[in-house]
């Protein structure tokens, strides 16, 4: 009898020793941010790698065991660079996975590097559907939106409130094209037609002969995609034109999103979706919020949101492979059937990485973008092009 | 179109239009008289609408008082700035001062990033400039756009009359002209560069200041600014005010009328203006001839 157990527990030490040299093989996880540190965008690069820190202090310091090490790019949100960022990080640094990034043609280059060297990316924020259509791959994944899905439950929401008649205006570049082609489809679906597609050529501010033809034309609803700068000034000269009060502007949640505080009184009222926003009020989202705000004593917004998922997501893919992460099939297996609790709300993944999600309808009251309702349950992206 | 959307946009051109102008003036004269190529130009507009940012809530509703404050604090600035970069290229060529002056857009925007941050802010009219008027049943029209125009023809008139009719108009003029033969007949020509200087940067940062409450600001402003009034200069002819009025309006309404009835092309409209002036007169409109 105590031969046995001394053989059992011999067997069991034998055991933990051999595993616990498994995870001295497998090392640190090294881990590549690349993020706009610097620029027009460098607040959103912090919000999303402070999101990302809290969730893995939330493990422990750890991901199925390994520790992490991180090496920082800043990618400038400059296109010209991103290929040569990106490879420096997979072919210098021999980084395991990458995180980025917040621009849609930065974030372009580092999908396509991704695909070729089958380096693990996650991307926190940036929207261009692509990523998630014809660039597709299984090592690719995304942690935010596609430009298409806010979008399409703008559009399903104008025509579901009975409004026939719309128009839209955006800066003339991808992602406005994208934006305004998924308001387009949902409205079109519940019932309305688009009247007239006006741009603007980017980064182009003078938007008063366009809201004259606005007020000559109308409509029963403006769509609107601008980001930044543009689309403080777009809102301001909407309300200052008087148009808010016959036609209402509506838009993704960018257009009011970081912008509320510069806008003031002429974004009052407006309506946007958005994968996120304030006033969720489920004890998850209240916990995160909490927890973020003790940590780094800043306020979260989405793209911190966005950052804690896409920690999550390397977690859940992590934990499935027990931290070996050349495995990229089960990885990405574990990722597609997980439901991740996010504090936007648990999502799951599309076919193609993108989230399965709701959109919110949101209304900006103050300084917030108040929740109204959910826009459209568990919206998920076409994936066009995808072939995975 | 009808005849009133019409008129809206012929009133939208020619308020676009005179903004231009404000800011071109002063890059036209910087150009054309100290033969400098100014690319921090923008960077001065820029500093004009932060300037206004942070100025304004010190002074309320004394809005024009605060005007007065920064274009003084603006001509301070563009003087020492003058003093102690720009002073050492005029003999320089072009490539140089294009250099330095690129150099100073990098320092200025990093500045910017560091005293103000990268956030959008808006700035709020005047109180007794808010609200609007209906113009027909179409659309209202702000009051402080009308008050924005109204400043820069103030401007424009009283740049004329002192370009034209005073005596330090007089020397900028044959400044502009013919610099050694000014020098031989006993004008300080630092001093008058010194002044027409700070008078270009005054001129940008009220340009500045006055559209931050149409505009609101945000970094980069001044690159989308600077490019636009090139093509101004261009078209006007380098060194010459009364161009800089006409490209500025003309712009105006190529930009207006370009986005409503191009609208994918409206991006090249004023380019193609700019190719098509310079085809016919290479000197520009109101340039002299070289």
């Amino acid at each position: 009898m105590s031969h046995r157990i001394a053989r059992t527990t011999l067997t069991a030490l034998a055991l933990a020793c051999v595993a616990t040299l498994g995870h001295a093989q497998q090392g640190k996880l090294k881990v590549g941010l690349m993020l706009p540190f610097s620029g027009t965008y460098a607040a959103l690069g912090v919000a999303i790698e402070n999101g990302f820190r809290l969730r893995l202090e939330e493990q422990g310091g750890k991901f199925a065991g390994r520790e992490i090490e991180f090496v920082k790019v800043d990618d400038e949100s400059d296109p010209a660079k991103a290929t040569d960022n990106v490879n420096k990080l997979i072919k210098r640094d021999n980084v395991d996975v990458i995180i980025g990034t917040v621009h849609s043609g930065v974030a372009m280059a580092m999908a396509k590097a991704a695909k070729e060297s089958g380096t693990v990316l996650i991307v926190p924020n940036a929207g261009a559907d692509a990523v998630t259509g014809p660039m597709c791959a299984q090592n690719i994944f995304r942690s935010s939106f596609s430009n298409w899905q806010p979008a399409y439950a703008m559009g399903e929401v104008s025509g579901k409130q009975g409004k026939k008649k719309a128009m839209t205006i955006t800066w003339k570049y991808a992602a406005g094209d994208e934006s305004v082609a998924g308001f387009k489809e949902g409205f079109e679906k519940a019932g309305g037609k688009v009247d007239k597609q006006l741009t603007v050529p980017f980064p182009n501010v003078e938007f008063q002969a366009l809201l004259t033809e606005i007020a000559a034309a109308k409509p029963d609803v403006v769509y609107a995609f601008f980001a930044g700068g543009g689309a403080v000034k777009f809102v301001k000269d909407y309300a200052a034109a008087g148009l808010n009060k016959t036609i209402p502007l509506v838009g993704p949640g960018f257009l009011t999103d970081g912008t509320l505080e510069a806008q003031g009184e002429s974004a009052q009222g407006m309506q946007t979706t958005l994968h996120y926003a304030d006033g969720l009020n489920t004890p998850r989202d209240t916990a995160f919020r909490t927890a973020y705000a003790k940590s780094f004593k800043l306020q979260p917004d989405v793209y911190a949101v966005q950052g804690y998922d896409a920690a999550q997501i390397l977690g859940i893919g992590l934990a499935a492979v027990k931290g070996d992460i050349s495995k990229k099939a089960e990885f990405a297996a574990a990722v597609e059937k997980a439901k991740i609790d996010s504090p936007r709300g648990t999502f799951t993944m599309n076919k193609a990485h993108n989230p399965v999600q709701d959109v919110y309808l949101r209304k900006v009251e103050g300084n917030e973008n108040k929740l109204v309702n959910i826009a459209v349950k568990n919206l998920a992206d076409p994936a066009r092009g995808c072939k995975l | 179109m009808d005849f009133g959307t019409f008129l809206v946009q012929c009133l939208n051109s020619v308020q676009y239009g005179l903004l231009l102008f404000l800011v071109a003036s002063g890059l036209t004269l910087i150009f054309g008289i100290m033969g400098v190529i100014n690319l921090a130009h923008g960077s001065f507009y820029m500093l004009g609408a932060y300037m206004a940012f942070a100025l304004s809530p010190l002074f309320g509703d004394q809005f024009i008082v605060m005007l007065a404050v920064g274009v003084v604090l603006a001509a301070v600035f563009g003087y020492l700035l003058e003093w102690a970069f720009f002073s050492y290229l005029y003999q320089r060529d072009h490539l140089q001062q294009v250099l330095m002056t690129y150099g100073l857009i990098l320092v200025f925007e990093e500045l910017r990033s560091i005293l103000v941050g990268n956030d959008v802010h808006g700035v709020k009219a005047p109180p007794w400039l808010e609200g609007s008027f209906a113009l027909g049943n179409l659309m209202s029209y702000p009051w402080y756009r009308l008050f924005a125009s109204a400043a820069c023809v103030v401007l424009a008139v009283g740049l004329y009359y002192v370009v034209n009719r005073t005596r330090l108009g007089m020397m900028i003029r044959a400044g502009a002209s013919n610099r050694d033969m000014v020098r031989g007949l006993g004008i300080d020509i630092r001093r008058l560069y010194r002044i027409v200087f700070a008078a270009g940067v005054a001129l940008a940062a009220l340009a500045g200041m006055i559209a931050a409450p149409m505009s609101s600001v945000y970094p980069g402003m001044g690159a989308s600014v600077l490019i636009i009034c090139f093509v101004v200069v261009v078209i006007g002819g380098i060194g010459s005010i009364t161009g800089a009025l006409v490209a500025s309006l003309l712009v105006g309404f190529v930009d207006t009328f370009g986005k409503v009835f191009f609208a994918e092309l409206s991006g090249m409209g004023v380019y193609v203006l700019m190719a098509i002036v310079l085809i016919w007169r290479p000197e520009g409109l109101m340039g002299r001839k070289v």
